[in-house]
């Protein structure tokens, strides 16, 4: 066999097109590839119903709690529950979010302020999230206050300690550039420190939002009328275990959702990282 | 004229131990000349070129620039340090904007463009950081040095990543530069040759602590070429002088005829 040492151009130009496919194309083969373990779990989950491996009013058939997702909506229930369990956590993730940034912020920023605030803020990281409960309902009573509070309080922590330790961890080496080019304060932090500090802030914001997710839950189950934990009440309750497991698989997909919106933002912020998943995607592209 | 004054340096190591990085240096650079820095790794080179930028205070001595002793990093300085040193969120052209934030914006696409031609990026002047090869991220380091036009210039082993064709093209770019605009230089690089080629004074540090060996005045005509057998007589004699742990003596290009 001989080696053709006169690759024409179009030889390489077509070594590079099988490789391209449209980007849209990728995209829903990524999803589709997603949806794949899930969707199998369903045809197994309902074969095992069929042919009776559980018994029927423990474990209901796929089907069951398709029709019962779709009574839900049919007279708008649904929506109701997931706005209202939605609009919990944006308040009590904004609220949380929103102090930790800010605390974060004047801690990385001053010394002097770190030495007063950060050895509190640890100590109440100490306290079990969930042990607030009880004292936020004697304070707050059993309505929204509460609730969202408790939310506030469990995104509080990852967001304030990843963006503190993004602060401390930004090099030393680029922040010298800002100062043997003079720049000036506000310069400095927002072509510097800032950007320096958004992979850590992201890796917070993701782990809080998961977090808020999860006190909702805490929060409804503890009294709620309307909302997806209030929903699982109820289906335990009535004792109509389909009811509880359409709430989970709602809670997998909006949760999921929440994260897909942050990650696109932050894919989009932090396009200049230099990771191995994205040199990957250049080389495919 | 820039003025390093016994400076000494010292680093506190983990465990109370103590790192002497630089133990009583004294130099004197002229306005307009080009001294060169040569020595092992880790005589502290680095070490000096960041105190007399002001970023790294002298544990004793002082620092001193134009009658005025260095406290801080100050604009008519400017550094390449040796690692490039690009902010992995700004392009290029937005990295070399850094050192031209204080000119009127018009001012700044102008001398953005100007150094990004200078060091052969036009082209490349939208690229992140990721995508610029190794020598390509030290030219925007070296462009980012550049654009502002210093009257003192710190340079890291700047071209230790380029090939020799660019790192020729950058040095005669900055030899013009130097002559057009009676700039300070000072350059660390572990090429004695090219110490040799470019600079007025080879200083050559060596030790822990580092202490300056012995400074070698370079008297050849510009331009001068590597082949040149001058060049290499001076280089050798730089080379040999750090072998031997002799006294300090000073050699010129004069005493080898
Ligand atoms: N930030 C620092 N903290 C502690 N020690 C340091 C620091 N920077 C440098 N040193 C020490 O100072 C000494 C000199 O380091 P320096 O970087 O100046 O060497 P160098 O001559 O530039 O070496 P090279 O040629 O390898 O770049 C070394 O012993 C090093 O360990
Ligand atoms: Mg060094």
């Amino acid at each position: 066999m001989s080696i053709n040492l006169t690759a024409t151009p179009s030889g390489w130009g077509q070594a590079g097109r099988r490789r391209r496919r449209p980007a849209l194309l990728r995209h829903t083969q990524r999803w589709l590839r997603g949806l794949l373990l899930p969707v199998a779990g369903v045809i197994i989950w309902h074969i095992l119903t069929l042919v009776q491996l559980f018994p029927a009013h423990l474990v209901p058939p796929p089907l069951l709690i398709l029709t019962d997702i779709l009574e839900l909506a049919a007279d708008g229930a649904l929506f109701t529950h997931i706005a209202v369990t939605g609009w919990r956590v944006v308040i009590g993730f904004a609220l949380g979010a929103g102090c930790a940034t800010l605390l974060a912020a004047i801690a990385g920023y001053s010394r002097h302020a770190r030495d007063y605030l950060d050895p509190s803020l640890q100590a109440l990281k100490a306290v079990p999230s969930l042990a607030w409960v009880p004292i936020f309902i004697l304070w707050f009573g059993i309505f929204e206050t509460s609730k969202v509070t408790l939310i506030a309080v469990g995104v509080f922590f990852p967001v304030y300690l990843n963006l503190l330790s993004g602060i401390d961890g930004t090099d030393r080496k680029l922040v010298e550039v800002g100062r043997i080019n003079g720049l000036g304060r506000v310069d400095m932090v927002r072509r510097i420190l800032l950007p320096a500090t958004l992979p850590a802030y992201f890796t917070g914001l993701r782990a809080g939002l998961a977090l808020g997710w999860m006190f909702v839950i805490a929060a409804e189950l503890m009294g709620a009328s309307e909302g997806l934990g209030f929903l699982m009440l109820d289906g335990q309750m009535t004792g109509r275990p389909s009811i509880i497991i359409a709430a989970l698989v709602l809670f997998a997909i909006v949760g999921k959702l929440s994260d897909t919106a942050i990650t696109a933002v932050s894919e989009r912020l932090l396009h200049w990282r230099d990771d191995n998943f994205s040199l990957q995607e250049r080389e495919h592209a | 004229m820039l003025e390093v004054r016994n400076v000494s340096k010292t680093f506190g190591r983990r465990q109370g131990q103590q790192n002497n990085a630089l133990e009583n240096i004294n130099l004197t650079i002229d306005t307009s000349e080009i001294v060169s820095l040569v020595g092992t790794s880790g005589c502290g080179k680095s070490t000096l070129l960041r105190i007399i930028s002001g970023l790294t205070q002298p544990s004793a001595g002082a620092v001193r620039l134009a009658g005025q002793t260095v406290t801080g990093p100050k604009p008519p300085a400017a550094m390449v340090f040796q690692e490039p040193r690009l902010m992995p969120w700004l392009s290029a052209r937005e990295n070399i904007r850094l050192a031209l934030l204080h000119q009127p914006w018009r001012q700044q696409e102008r001398l953005i463009d100007d150094a990004l031609a200078k060091v052969g990026l036009s082209k490349f002047a939208a690229a992140l950081p990721k995508e610029l090869s190794g020598g390509m991220a030290q030219r925007v380091a070296i462009a980012r040095a550049l654009a502002r036009k210093p009257s003192v210039l710190l340079l890291d082993e700047p071209f230790s990543a380029l090939d020799s064709f660019t790192r020729q093209s950058l040095q005669d770019h900055l030899l013009g530069l130097w002559s057009a605009l009676n700039i300070t230089m000072v350059l660390v690089t572990h090429d004695v040759e090219e110490g040799v080629v470019l600079s007025d004074r080879v200083v050559s540090m060596q030790g822990q602590p580092g202490r300056i060996h012995s400074i070698s005045e370079v008297t050849m005509r510009r331009p001068r070429r590597r082949a040149d057998s001058q060049v290499q007589a001076l280089k050798e004699t730089i080379i040999d002088g750090l072998d031997l742990t002799a006294s300090p003596k000073v050699a010129t290009a004069e005493d080898r005829r």
